[in-house]
């Protein structure tokens, strides 16, 4: 079976004006599902590109870049919404909660927008999941209500109501202290075991990297060969 | 519906802005209410009172008359034969409620010791009450008219220093040549509707044609009155399909028919009134355009970032456009209601303060505005499709945002 992620020679060139910056420059990997990968490196390095890339929210500029069987090149921006509400969960740096629907309605949001769902059904996963983030008591709070730690369980949460084959999270901890950070990745995984969702996501923080069963280091728009300490507790690549 | 949902949740996060927007809206839609239900009460009041006490809603000349209205021509009159297949024509159109014969002819009139020119209209007082039942109305002093008597305008009147139960003299030259005079008793003095210009008297039909030596019956100019205003077209258009039938031995035409409108100069004033209505209706559609547009701009610019958002995870580009349309259509919707309610309310109230006018020689025409349901629901259509208009365009602006840009925010 192919792999949920197939990218070779991922190249990325954004047109700044008169200048040409090369965020990525031929960048090769795969990754399978069930995995909890960590993209990791420098400011500026090429993370959120290639985040951007693997959630389709942009397009390559050369290269082949295959997620969940698709390439989403060869789709228009309608398909690619629609691939993303189907395949792809989100999760932002700064929570991005939808401040006018409380936190129940936000997660409960893909499943009215995205990817409909009927009613009876959509509440027991909304309920689910509240459940399982543990925002249960929060469910009738606006996002100005609650702390960070708890608008990035919310953000988990819609990102896994449409029971996506991948969740995208790029920075998830910024914002957060260094405890509610390793609560935030721990929720994250054991979701990971529980569901056997697989979880990417980018971070310069190396107590965050650490839990990450696959970590890949970007310098300067290129992937570091994997080391023996990088790819610790897995195997890395098959 | 979560569209609907979001948009209101979205109106509601910015109540002052939505509460500015909605009034503004309001404003408009009260101003538009309010001017054209008191500007098409003074319309039709102005109407009905050049109508209901002069013209007489249509009327039917001898052809060419009109035109030379001015010198008022005896040799261009309706004759006897002539006047009776005109009777046969209007009782045969049941929307005419009655009309009346009239003889046109212009005077000289003496006290004995001055003399000056007068226009009179001899008329027959019982059905000319009945074309215009607004005519008595207009005698100042004194009592409607009967045979041997005169109705003397207020200027003629005045300078002459006429009163009531003068005796006058009045002396007309006939289709021949011949000069004729005969001395009548003023029964009353008479004021113009529209202005106290007018130099027009009364007498009775039977003295004109004594006066005019007119053997047969011939008359200048016959007035009609309708049940139903409106229908004026109608009767209009009937009545000429059935005189263009009736010529004379050239065979030309007998007859021609005018609207009241073709004979009055206020037509004009009725139209500008009803060019104002579209002017301000114009105002009010740029008013919403451009404050719905705006409103709109700004709240896609401040929510860039959850338009962004909302993409990211898969909204497809027809939804955000509807969350923007809905926001809009609430925003018309909220606007056209209050304006609707607030100026319903204030035509009530000018109702009830029962506020009067003066037009012409009449004082205390009471201001009686109108709004009628059609009013109200085409100005809300109107509304309620500007706002549409307006807020598609950042509607679609935001759903062509792209995620990545929209993020960075
Ligand atoms: N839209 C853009 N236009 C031009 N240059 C861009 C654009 N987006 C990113 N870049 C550049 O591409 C390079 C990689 O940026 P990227 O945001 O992917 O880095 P990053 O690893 O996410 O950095 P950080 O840790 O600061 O978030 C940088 O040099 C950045 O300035
Ligand atoms: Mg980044």
């Amino acid at each position: 079976m192919q792999s949920l992620v197939v990218a070779k020679d991922l190249v990325k060139i954004y047109q700044a004006g008169e200048v040409e910056v090369k965020a990525l420059r031929g960048v090769s990997f795969e990754i399978d599902s069930g995995q909890f990968v960590s993209f990791t490196g420098p400011s500026g390095s090429g993370k959120t590109t290639l985040l951007n890339l693997i959630g389709s929210l942009d397009v390559q500029t050369s290269g082949e870049l295959i997620v969940a069987g698709q390439a989403a090149n060869q789709l228009n921006i309608r398909q690619r919404a629609n691939f993303r509400g189907n395949n792809i969960g989100i999760i932002f740096q700064d929570f991005n909660l939808i401040p006018v629907l409380t936190v129940r309605e936000n997660i409960e949001y893909p499943l009215l927008m995205v990817k409909p769902t009927p009613a009876a059904e959509r509440h027991k996963i909304v309920s689910e999941l509240m459940e399982k983030v543990g925002i249960a008591e929060q469910a009738e709070k606006f996002p100005n209500q609650i702390s960070g730690g708890q608008k990035q369980r919310v953000a988990i949460a819609r990102a896994l109501s449409t029971a996506p084959k991948l969740v995208l999270a790029d920075e998830p901890t910024a914002n957060l202290d260094k405890a509610t950070s390793t609560r935030i990745i721990d929720l994250m995984k054991e979701l990971k075991n529980q569901l056997g969702t697989s979880f990417i996501f980018s971070t310069h923080d190396p107590r965050v990297v650490s839990h990450a069963d696959v970590i890949y280091v970007l310098e300067d728009g290129q992937l570091q060969t994997p080391t023996a300490e990088n790819t610790m507790g897995h195997g890395g690549s098959k | 519906m979560e569209s609907a949902r979001i948009a209101f949740r979205n109106l509601y996060r910015q109540k002052r802005r939505t509460g500015l927007t909605v009034s503004i809206i309001a404003f408009g839609v009260v101003a538009v209410i309010l001017f054209s239900s008191l500007a098409g009460s003074f319309k039709n009041m102005m109407i009905s009172q050049i109508t209901d006490s002069m013209l007489g809603h249509l009327q039917v000349h001898r052809s060419g008359y009109v035109e030379s209205l001015d010198t008022m021509p005896l040799n261009l009159v309706i004759e006897e034969q002539y006047v009776d297949q005109l009777k046969k024509a209007l009782g045969e159109i049941k929307e005419i409620e009655g009309y009346t014969l009239r003889i046109l002819l212009a005077t000289l009139l003496s006290n004995y010791a001055d003399t000056t020119n007068i226009k009179l209209s001899a008329i027959d007082p019982a059905s000319e009450q009945l074309v215009t039942p607004l005519l008595p109305g207009r005698i100042t002093q004194g009592k409607f008219l009967e045979k041997g008597q005169i109705l003397l305008p207020n200027l003629v009147a005045r300078g002459l220093e006429l009163g009531i139960a003068s005796e006058v003299v009045v002396i007309a030259t006939n289709v021949d040549g011949s000069v004729n005079g005969t001395s009548l008793v003023v029964s009353g003095i008479v004021e113009t509707a529209v202005g106290p210009s007018g130099k027009y008297g009364y007498i009775h039909i039977d003295d004109a044609r004594e006066l005019l030596r007119m053997e047969s019956l011939q008359v200048s100019e016959v007035a009609i009155r309708l049940k139903d205003s409106e229908k004026l077209t109608l009767v209009m258009n009937k009545l000429q399909t059935v005189l263009k039938g009736i010529t004379d031995d050239k065979g030309k035409p007998v007859f021609e028919v005018h609207p009241w409108k073709a004979l009055s100069p206020f037509n004009n004033i009725a139209n500008m009134i009803d060019l104002m209505t579209i002017f301000i209706q114009v105002i009010l559609v740029t008013i919403v355009l451009i404050s719905i547009m705006n409103v709109m701009l700004m709240a896609v610019y401040e929510r860039t970032k959850e338009i962004g958002t909302i993409a990211a995870i898969g909204t497809p580009p027809s939804s955000i456009m509807s969350l923007f349309i809905f926001e809009g259509l609430f925003l018309g919707i909220a606007g056209a209601a209050v304006g609707n309610i607030t100026g319903w309310v204030l035509v009530q109230a000018v109702k009830a303060a029962e506020m009067t006018i003066s037009f012409g020689q009449s004082d205390n025409i009471l201001l009686a505005p109108q709004i009628s349901l059609s009013t109200m629901l085409a100005t809300t259509f109107i509304v309620i499709l500007v706002t549409l208009l307006g807020a598609v365009e950042p509607a679609y602006k935001a759903s062509q945002l792209d995620p990545v840009e929209a993020l960075r925010n």
